[in-house]
This record gives C-alpha cells, structure tokens and sequence, in this order.
C-alpha cells in the first residue's frame, strides 16, 4: 500500500534522531530519548532512537536504551559517515515510511534544522521548529499552562486529544505558541538543545535495548554535494547548558566591552562558572556566538545565573528564566530583568561586578 | 545565469512588540523591516552578480502588498527583478504551505542548470529556519544551509557550511538552495542610482490564479491555512513573575549583604 501521512491510524511508536558527530552521540539525543520516553509512556508506545553513521559502535546504541530507548534502528552505511543532507534525509524517509512514527523528535542542532524540515517536506507532514516543552496529555498540557501562561486553564475548553501539543516561544520569544499537527504523520518537532533534561542512566535497562540493523538503500549518486572537509573550531567552546553558574553580560558593558567581559570572568571564576552574553553583545563582536544565551541562542537553567547589564528582552528571558536563582545588575531600576530576578541590585556593573567577586571571596574564604 | 532570492518583510521583533488582546502579534502596529538574513542572501547574489558574466539577479517574496516597498529596496540595491507573490488564499500559512506557493513562484521565474536559489537562514518573526529547506525539498534541489562563505569560479560552487563547533566545506551541484547567514557578509546600502531606477525594473505581482496550475499549489486547500498541516493550539504570554528581592544601595555593604543572603539559602 502506498505510503499516506493522513492516514494517521496507521502510525505508532514515537522515534527520536540521535546525531552523532565523529561517532559520538550528541547529548541533545539523551535528552531528547529522556523527554521521548515520558511521552511513550502516557501514549502506551515503544520509543526508539534512531541512529545513522558508519561503523556505528554497538556499545553506544544500547546506552541509548538507558537513557530510555526500548529499540534502536541502526543504519550503518558508509555513505553516513558525516551528514550530507541529501543521504540522512533519504534514509530516514525510507525509515519512516516503512515503520510509521506518529511521533519523530530531531534536536535541533544546526544539522536537525537542516534535517527536519527537509524530512517533513519530503513525507507531506507538519515541521515544528525549536520547540521548548512537549505534552500529549491533556491534562499534564494543563499543568503545564498553569505554571507558565495567564490563561485561566480551568475556564477554558481543551479538546481532548493524543495529538502532540508542541510549545515554542514565537514572535522573537515575545509569545508562546502550542503547534498541533493533527491530520498528518509522523507529528515532527525539532527541540533546543539543552531544554529537556536527561534523565538518569540506567545501566539495566540499557542492556536489554532491542537493536534491529536496517538494510540501507543508498548510493553516491543519491548525493549531490562533495563533502570537502570538516573543521572543527580551534578555540575550545565554552559549554553553556552544562555549567551550574553563568555570568552573562549585555548591553550594559558598552562602554567598555572587554572590561566589562573581564569582570563577568572574575565573577565567573570566583562562583566556578562560565561566560554568558545576550545577543547584543554576540552582535557587536564582543564575544563569540558560543556564548549566547536565549531564544536565538542557547538556553541555560544553572543553579545561578548572574545578569549583567542585560535589560532583559523576552528574547534574552527565553533561554534563561528557568534558572534556579537569577541575580540581576543594571543601572537602570525599572529593566525587565528584575521581573525574572531572585535578586537585584540597581546599580554601575563597572563597580558592583568587582564588589560582588570580593564579597563573594571573602565569604567563601571565611567559610574555609 | 540567474540567482533567484526569496526574501521577507518583517515585523521589527527586537523593538516594541504590539500584542491584541487575542494573543495574537498586532503586525500593524508594529515597524516593519527587510529580514536580516535574507539581505545576506541578498548581498551574497549581488557580489557574485559584480564578478561573472550575464547574472540577473531577481528577488521574489511572499507577503501582503505593502511588501512592495521592501522589493522595491532591493531593486534599489541592485537587484534585477523583483516578484511579489499576493492573494489572500496564501494567509496564514504555515512552512509547508508556504514553501508550496514559494517553490511555484520560482518555478514559474524558471530554475535552469546553473541557477542559484538563495534565501535568509530564517526570519526573525517566526525563527523556523523551515522554508529554504522546503523550497529545495519541492523543487527537488540539493541545498546547503547556514552558509557563511560562498567561493563560485568556473560554474563550481564551493560553500562553507557553519557548525556550532566548526564548519563544513561543501562542493554543491547546481541548481541548489543556499540558506545565508548574516556572518557571510555586510549587506549594502541602496545606492542614489538604484533608487532612481527601482521604479523603472521590472515588478510583477503574482496572484492565485497566477499560480494555482504549479503542481505545488492547485486546488485552494493546498495553500495558505488550509493547506497547512501545523495549526496553532494555543497562543499565550509568559505570566510577569513578581519582582525578587531588591538589594538596597550599591555599595559594597550591599554585595555583601546579597552575599550572605545566599550563603544562608545555601545557594554557594
């Protein structure tokens, strides 16, 4: 029988695309398996990962499973050594229309955003990109609007469905929006990198992942591009999502960047941190994109997160209110910022930035 | 050769954004810009026009009619042709639906052997980074996005492709789609004499019915929101958290009192 995306009955099983670059498994794919995971089990499916590459190690595919994975298909090719989006995109087509997903999550990585919606064109299905929360359950949906939306929940009708309810910042992060795709399959989202948070490993479970190899159909005149070479970026990035303290700066240190860079390094240093910055900053120069926190950069939820001289633009907001505490300076005492803040203080980040690293020293040195 | 770029008009999302009270962004209130991505792309087509023979470049957008003046400014830039794509049959429409109409319009312009489609990553209202893809997907061409150098001599295109930790290198056949990122170039400003000339180039408008034989259009539940398989659930606005604690003073008595308020929650 033909393959049909509107015959929605026909689909089962949610899948999650775990890249792997060099051989090793991003991190977004642990998330991702992990957030996969609670929606199998509210819908009473089988979660699977899906993994391309060549020379694909066993070992890595079954830790998959402990991260949640119940199977994974395994496509070894030589042609999937590194990404082309012609051979993935082929692949992973083939993959689907044979298997049915209703439910196909794909981090959203420079590459997924390059996979994904080639991927949904390709099977006549809806693409949601860079989703940030995932809910197939009505009722967790409404707990979810509870904590995070002004909408009176209890007053308002929700129809009461299985399908996919997919929330992204939209408008530049000045509005949430829920995406549902409910008359195609697979429904698709691509999900940031660092929002979902993986679960514990499970080193049981991982051994009784069911891994099936796939039969690849592919060839090079699938390809269209020539891969030349992949060069990885001589400076070492700084790892935002995984770092317990961030200390960001905005457009605050103008009049001085790199002074203004050097005290959120002190400060960093003094709370064993790493260097955020706000789009402004990243704009102007001042320091790498690797650094950029927010909806068009990385989202961060450290346990402290130190603001400076950040108005605090829903934008900016989006990749860092989750933070368990956020401490705020700014000169300006009316900034956004202090609405997301723990803590504020209203004053020059020029002379409270070093104040703060020498309090902070003194107390951890007086508590030995 | 010709070099096709799609481009969008947009609400200016980094200054003040009008919201109605359905949730909905009130775009009329709000100032619009040409989309930043998509005037790399646009500069990107410009410069290749200045070093080869016999390149028109034409700019093609979808959007509601004031979208012109965006067009217009592209013209003004150095672009050959522009095309407006416009009925109200393509509202609402989600990426897939969007890059049906699109992948028609470019069609229709004609996409021959050496051609380059280029368009922006994405558009700062709607961040999906889905239609350049999907345009390449529909008119069946190879793509490369988030391109950040572009070398083409000889009819080879070579293009160097952005990772989070690096880049890629890429030799693409052509016809393809690139998507441009703003680290690619500095787009240009319009120049005395494009101004001049903007009015005189040739401007089409292209409606439904323009479109509706391209195999990617057709019926009219193809298109716009009906056509789309995305559907919006809910819109809603964060909930404003109440303000934390505010440190009186700035001096260093404060830092030290903020200090030892996190030592005592055992925050560090």
């Amino acid at each position: 029988m033909a393959y049909n995306s509107k015959d929605t009955a026909a689909f089962k099983g949610v899948w999650v695309f775990c890249e792997q670059r060099d051989g090793v498994i991003l991190g977004t794919g642990y998330q991702l398996l992990s957030e996969g995971r609670k929606l199998a089990d509210d819908l009473g499916v089988e979660l699977c990962g899906v993994l391309l590459g060549s020379g694909v190690n066993e070992q890595y595919a079954k830790a998959l499973g402990g991260y949640g994975a119940d199977k994974v298909y395994i496509c070894d090719h030589e042609l999937l050594k590194d990404y082309t989006t012609d051979a993935y995109t082929k692949v992973l087509c083939d993959l689907v229309e044979d298997k049915k997903p209703e439910v196909f999550l794909i981090g959203a990585t420079n590459i997924g955003r390059d996979l994904g919606p080639r991927v949904a064109a390709r099977l006549h299905t809806g693409l949601t990109a860079d989703c940030t929360h995932l809910d197939v359950d009505v009722e967790k949906y409404k707990a979810f609007l509870k904590t995070t939306s002004t909408i009176d929940v209890d007053n308002t009708p929700f129809e009461d469905t299985k399908n996919l309810k997919m929330t992204r910042p939209a408008f530049g992060g000045h509005l949430m929006a829920t995406i549902v795709c409910p008359d195609y399959r697979p429904q698709m989202s691509t999900v940031r990198p660092g929002v979902m948070q993986t679960q514990a490993f499970d080193e049981a479970k991982s051994q009784q992942t069911v891994l099936e190899h796939i039969d690849v159909q592919l060839s090079r005149d699938d390809i269209h591009v020539d891969l030349i070479e992949i060069k990885k970026s001589a400076k070492k990035l700084v790892d935002l999502i995984g770092a317990d303290v961030v200390v960001a700066v905005g457009r605050g240190i103008s009049s001085n960047p790199t002074r203004g860079i050097e005290i959120a390094e002190e400060l960093a240093n003094v709370l064993g941190g790493v260097v955020g910055a706000s789009r402004a900053v990243v704009d102007a120069g001042w320091i790498g994109v690797d650094h950029q926190v927010g909806q068009t950069g990385k989202t961060v939820h450290p346990k402290i997160y130190v603001a400076l001289g950040i108005s605090g633009a829903i934008q900016h907001l989006a990749g860092m209110q989750d933070s368990e505490c956020i401490i705020s300076v700014n000169k300006n005492g009316s900034a956004p910022i202090f609405d997301a803040s723990t803590y504020g203080i209203t004053g020059d980040l020029f002379k409270v930035g070093p104040m703060l690293a020498e309090a902070i020293k003194g107390f951890k040195a007086a508590k030995g | 050769m010709k070099i096709i770029v799609c481009v969008k008009q947009v609400p200016d999302t980094s200054g003040v954004v009008a919201v109605k009270a359905d949730g909905t962004m009130d775009r009329a209130a709000m100032a619009t810009i040409s989309n930043p991505d998509d005037m790399n792309a646009l500069e990107a087509a410009l410069q290749i026009k200045e070093t080869q023979e016999n390149v028109k470049v034409c700019v093609v957008s979808m959007g509601p009619p004031p979208t012109e003046s965006m067009l217009r400014e592209c013209l003004a830039m150095g672009a050959d042709e522009a095309y407006l794509v416009s009925a109200r049959e393509f509202g609402g429409a989600d990426t897939w639906a969007t890059s049906n109409t699109l992948a028609a319009a470019i069609e229709k312009i004609g996409v021959e052997q050496g051609d380059i489609v280029m368009c922006g990553r994405q558009a700062i209202d709607g961040d999906t980074a889905q239609v350049g893809p999907q345009i390449a997907e529909k008119l069946n061409l190879p793509q490369v996005t988030y391109v950040t150098a572009i070398d083409f001599q000889d009819g080879v295109l070579t293009v160097r492709r952005e990772l989070e930790d690096g880049y890629m290198t890429i030799k693409v056949q052509t016809p393809c789609v690139l998507t441009c990122i703003k680290e690619l170039n500095t787009p240009r400003y319009m120049s005395v004499p494009g101004v001049m000339e903007c009015y005189s180039k040739p401007y089409a408008v292209w409606d439904y019915e323009a479109l509706k034989e391209s195999k990617w259009v057709g019926p009219v539940e193809n298109v716009g929101l009906k056509g789309s398989p995305t559907q919006v659930y809910k819109s809603f606005s964060p909930p404003v958290k109440g303000k934390g604690t505010m440190i009186e003073g700035a001096d260093k008595a404060a830092c030290e009192q903020l200090v030892s308020m996190l030592g005592d929650k055992h925050i560090i």
